[in-house]
């Protein structure tokens, strides 16, 4: 489908196509970056669908070369770009080599041949590259793009990259013009090339109208800052509130001070990895959707590690807290070794799948990756679901009455023993869900947990034990707060400075934000 | 038999044994074998990027003997290992020259460890190979540096990204790990950008604790930066870090063709656990890339991957990766031997002085000198970009090699130290 647009493209060029000689290939894929340059932008006005075709491979690096001839590879079969007959591929021949330079250039020629695409979205993309860097040279394209452009959107971005190109003009009246019409459009982009504009600027009322323009688009990209401040804080506390929230089970309603809450969290990111790993041998054009296998899988295989632990070890442990303290904490180094024992002391490979790979641009400055919208979203149903099942189903009234008053629950014939194992399966699960949301943003390996299990009690004790909306406030205020100081005060300092915050709060504050209330408060 | 005599018979037996070895080896070994000391680790944080250097030098060792040894000696290796616990290196260094008598030590990879045997080696006037890129501000008598100094690496990069096929940045972003390597390396670096007339305010330096993986402040912070005119990152961030930080580069937008990240710590071994498709088209810079097409490199691949499945090295024997420390360790090695040969002796003063001006044609293509005077090798630089596989293409280097300045000329208080060490060691 792209060879035909791209043939389609190359026929409504301006300049009659001219085929590509084996001169010029070997021009276009050899030699020094300065001289391929030269040769792209020789090329470009008069490219034929076989130049076309050599330029896309080349963007694609799968360009071969030996002393004398190009091959362009395809399916790991070589092709000649001039005739496009199948050649062979001599054992000597190397890979052309792009640097960022090389591809920046191929990408903007690529972009202007996109430009004259039927299809609407071709175009809108083209434009976008080319946005990036404008160069004169590339002017008479433009004009032309311009004024064939049919769509009122895509006009207008052309309308701005050729504004941004004649921002450089010897002609004053063009300068004015181009300086107006920038500042409606917004992007980063434009203001720099602003700025550059206007160390360079003489003129008084061409530096007036700059100044304008980048008072108007300043005003737009803050509003893009503020944005992505509570984006990143509500995303980090999204993620806080996944690994905390299991502990809010096993710690707040249950009181087990689990030291290897973190470890739970590896295995149900280990899960996601031996998940994607068997995708990938078994079914890897299924690959995508690995991710939805690996949530349930995750939560299965930390609920069934939670659950032995809880009959093997904690359950001896009840209402000692120190041992307990102690005994979980040997279990996570159990844990960790026997990890590194099974997979490796490095850190294994978690690719996203595709949809969860990019992000979309809200605004011109303000990018919302798919991953972190995705774990948003995730920590939403994750919660929505841990509360229905606390709130409205009989294990969670027994997990409530159990936690309240053993003794009672007991008499009233729950069987408290099972309650127990099946509630903190419960809450190591749900750490196997965060283990599985972190494969997507962060490392996975033997040590993953020892960075979370602290974040995980901060938030549980400052949002009050036993509470799980006190947990949802402390992970989303935590979120913001580290946020908003670490744009403030860098990385370091916000750190240090929640932590303090953390310990003045719970000075003043023992119980939380929100207290347990009534009776069950002194149980 | 009751506890306290059961632990002096024991004590007795281990004293028996302990001289019976002793014997032994002044009998049987120590006549004709010179005993090379290997100090990396081989167990604790550190053992993922050492190991393979402990390896790397038994390598060499066999090579060595299967030539016929030196000075008509076998070489012997001693490996100890001091467990990435830094004070332990020293103790484990002083074992290694006081009792095993060894007469060189191939070792340490963090600075830390270095800065703490360094006094041993001083005090007991032996000597040590360090393979490991570093930030400078140190020369030893005692000590051979064959990894880069910030001139070799540090320098070189920041010059590519000026140019105009590295993109020609304008504006700088320092991003780091909050430790000494990264703060002192950004320290050289900031003088020298003010040395090529950039401001300021065109630089932006930050730091991160180590094993930070929320980037997004980070990254907004280096998108809003980039605005105000082209930018590069140069990232001393350490370790695992890493991932975090270009997965987030790659989701925000900002590709290598537009913001370059040009890192210090990245090579092919840590790309091994990594998805690299957020990498592709990023940079790194070392002296050192498995890709680079020379004979020299295509027979030192060979000669570790047969080595690697020969021994079962873990990893290795599937996918046998090398890497600039590697190449360092093992060009430090082949020297040593040479100037053994040269002056006829393993004796540290007579084997120093022969070290001076030794070559030796390093797998990176070059002919690796070792300077006169400054105790460090002579490196090319190269700018690699990171391929979808793992592996770097080579896109720039220098023309030639490069004079190492441990002292680096940006930092002011260093006018006036000499670019040698004292002859006399300090005591």
């Amino acid at each position: 489908m792209r060879w035909f647009f791209l043939l389609m493209a190359a026929l409504v060029l301006a300049a009659p196509a001219r085929a590509l000689t084996p001169a010029q290939a070997r021009a276009l894929a050899t030699g020094e970056v300065e001289s391929r340059i030269a040769a792209l932008n020789a090329v470009l006005p008069t490219a034929d669908d076989a130049a076309v075709a050599l330029i896309q491979a080349m963007a694609d690096d799968a360009v071969k070369f030996t002393d004398s001839v190009v091959i362009v590879m395809k399916d790991g079969k070589g092709f000649d770009p001039v005739s496009g007959a199948a050649v062979a591929v001599p054992e000597a021949a190397e890979d052309v080599i792009n640097n960022n330079e090389m591809r920046s250039e191929l990408d903007a020629a690529l972009a202007s041949i996109k430009l004259f695409s039927p299809d609407a979205k071709v175009r809108a993309e083209a434009i976008k590259t080319l946005a990036g860097e404008p160069s004169e040279s590339k002017l008479p394209l433009i004009e032309k793009a311009y004024a064939a452009e049919a769509v009122p959107a895509i006009k207008d971005a052309i309308g701005h990259v050729r504004a941004a190109m004649l921002l450089g003009s010897a002609d004053k009246a063009k300068r004015l013009d181009a300086a107006k019409s920038l500042g409606d459009s917004g992007t980063p982009a434009t203001k720099t090339l602003l700025l550059e504009r206007m160390k360079a600027e003489t003129d008084p009322e061409v530096r007036a109208a700059i100044g304008v323009a980048l008072g108007a688009i300043e005003g737009r990209l803050a509003w893009g800052e503020r944005l992505g401040v509570i984006f990143t804080g509500i995303s980090l506390g999204s993620i806080l509130l996944l690994v905390a929230l299991g502990l809010a089970i096993t710690y707040g309603l249950m009181g087990v001070i689990n030291m290897a809450h973190g470890e739970l969290m590896m295995i149900g990111a280990y899960a996601t990895y031996v998940i994607q790993n068997l995708f990938r041998a078994y079914w890897p054009g299924g690959f995508d959707y690995y991710v939805l296998l690996a949530v349930p899988a995750s939560f299965g295989a930390a609920a069934l590690v939670g659950a032995v632990l809880e009959r093997s070890v904690i359950r001896w442990l009840y209402g000692r807290p120190l041992e307990t303290l102690l005994a979980t904490w040997g279990i996570s180094l159990v844990l960790q070794q026997a990890v590194r024992s099974i997979f490796g002391a490095q850190n294994v490979p978690v690719e996203n799948p595709a949809w969860l790979s990019g992000g979309v641009a809200a605004m011109s400055n303000l990018t919302l990756p798919y991953n972190r919208l995705a774990i948003i979203a995730f920590a939403v149903l994750v919660l929505a679901g841990v509360s229905a099942l606390i709130a409205r189903t009989r294990l969670g009234l027994f997990v409530r009455c159990v936690t309240q008053n053993r003794k009672m629950a007991a008499c009233m014939g729950v069987n408290t023993a099972r309650i127990d194992t099946y509630a903190f399966a419960l809450g190591s699960g749900i750490a196997g869900l965060a283990g599985c949301a972190l494969s997507q943003v962060g490392n996975v390996g033997p040590d993953l947990g020892q960075g979370y299990i602290v974040d995980s009690f901060m938030v549980v004790v400052l949002g009050g034990v036993g509470q799980l909306a006190g947990t949802v406030y402390a992970a989303l205020g935590l979120g913001v707060l580290n946020k908003l100081l670490e744009g403030w005060q860098g990385a370091v300092l916000a750190k240090i400075m929640v932590l303090v915050f953390i310990v003045i709060f719970i000075q003043k504050r023992p119980q939380g934000i929100f207290a347990m209330k009534g009776r069950s408060a002194e149980a | 038999m009751n506890p306290s005599r059961r632990l002096a018979a024991q004590s007795l037996t281990a004293v028996a044994l302990g001289l019976a070895a002793l014997g032994y080896s002044s009998v049987a070994l120590a006549a004709d074998t010179i005993k090379v000391g290997v100090l990396h680790s081989l167990s604790g944080t550190m053992a993922i990027s050492e190991t393979v250097l402990k390896d790397t030098v038994l390598m060499a060792i066999d090579e060595i003997n299967a030539k016929g040894g030196l000075l008509g000696k076998k070489l012997e290796p001693v490996v100890v290992d001091p467990a990435s616990n830094w004070p332990l290196f020293a103790e484990k260094a002083k074992q290694l020259i006081g009792q095993d008598k060894v007469v060189v030590t191939f070792g340490c990879w963090t600075s830390v460890s270095r800065k703490s045997v360094l006094p041993v080696y001083e005090e007991l006037n032996s000597l040590l190979f360090y393979p490991v890129q570093y930030e400078g501000e140190e020369l030893s008598k005692n000590v051979f540096y064959t990894g880069a100094a910030p001139n070799q690496q540090a320098i070189p990069a920041v010059e590519y990204l000026m140019s105009k096929a590295g993109g020609g940045a304008k504006r700088w972003v320092l991003l780091g790990t909050d430790y000494v390597y990264p703060r002192t390396t950004n320290k050289i670096l900031r003088a020298f950008l003010h040395s090529k007339g950039v401001k300021d305010e065109d630089i932006d330096e930050k730091y991160t604790p180590f094993g930070h993986s929320d980037y997004q402040t980070i990254v907004a912070d280096i998108k809003k930066f980039a605005a105000g005119g082209k930018t590069a990152v140069v990232s001393t961030i350490n370790g695992d870090s890493n991932v975090p930080f270009y997965k987030e580069l790659g989701n925000a937008g900002l590709k290598a063709k537009d913001v370059p990240v040009v890192a210090f710590s990245v090579g092919e071994e840590e790309l091994r656990g990594v998805d690299t498709k957020p990498l592709v088209g990023h940079l790194a810079a070392w002296n050192y890339f498995q890709s680079i097409k020379a004979p020299a490199n295509t027979e030192f691949i060979k000669k570790w991957s047969d080595y690697a499945k020969a021994k079962g090295i873990a990893g290795h024997k599937d996918k046998a990766l090398t890497n600039d420390p590697m190449e360092a360790t093992y060009i430090g090695i082949n020297m040593w031997a040479q100037a053994v040969k040269k002056a006829g002796s393993t004796d540290t003063d007579k084997v120093i002085a022969a070290m001076a001006g030794q070559t030796f044609p390093a797998p990176s293509g070059i002919t690796s000198t070792m300077d006169a005077k400054n105790h460090h090798l002579h490196k090319s630089v190269f700018i690699g970009e990171i391929k979808a596989d793992g592996q770097f293409n080579v896109v720039w280097k220098t023309p030639g090699p490069v004079k190492a300045q441990p002292w680096s000329p940006y930092i002011p208080e260093n006018k006036g130290k000499k670019d040698e060490p004292d002859l006399v060691a300090k005591k």
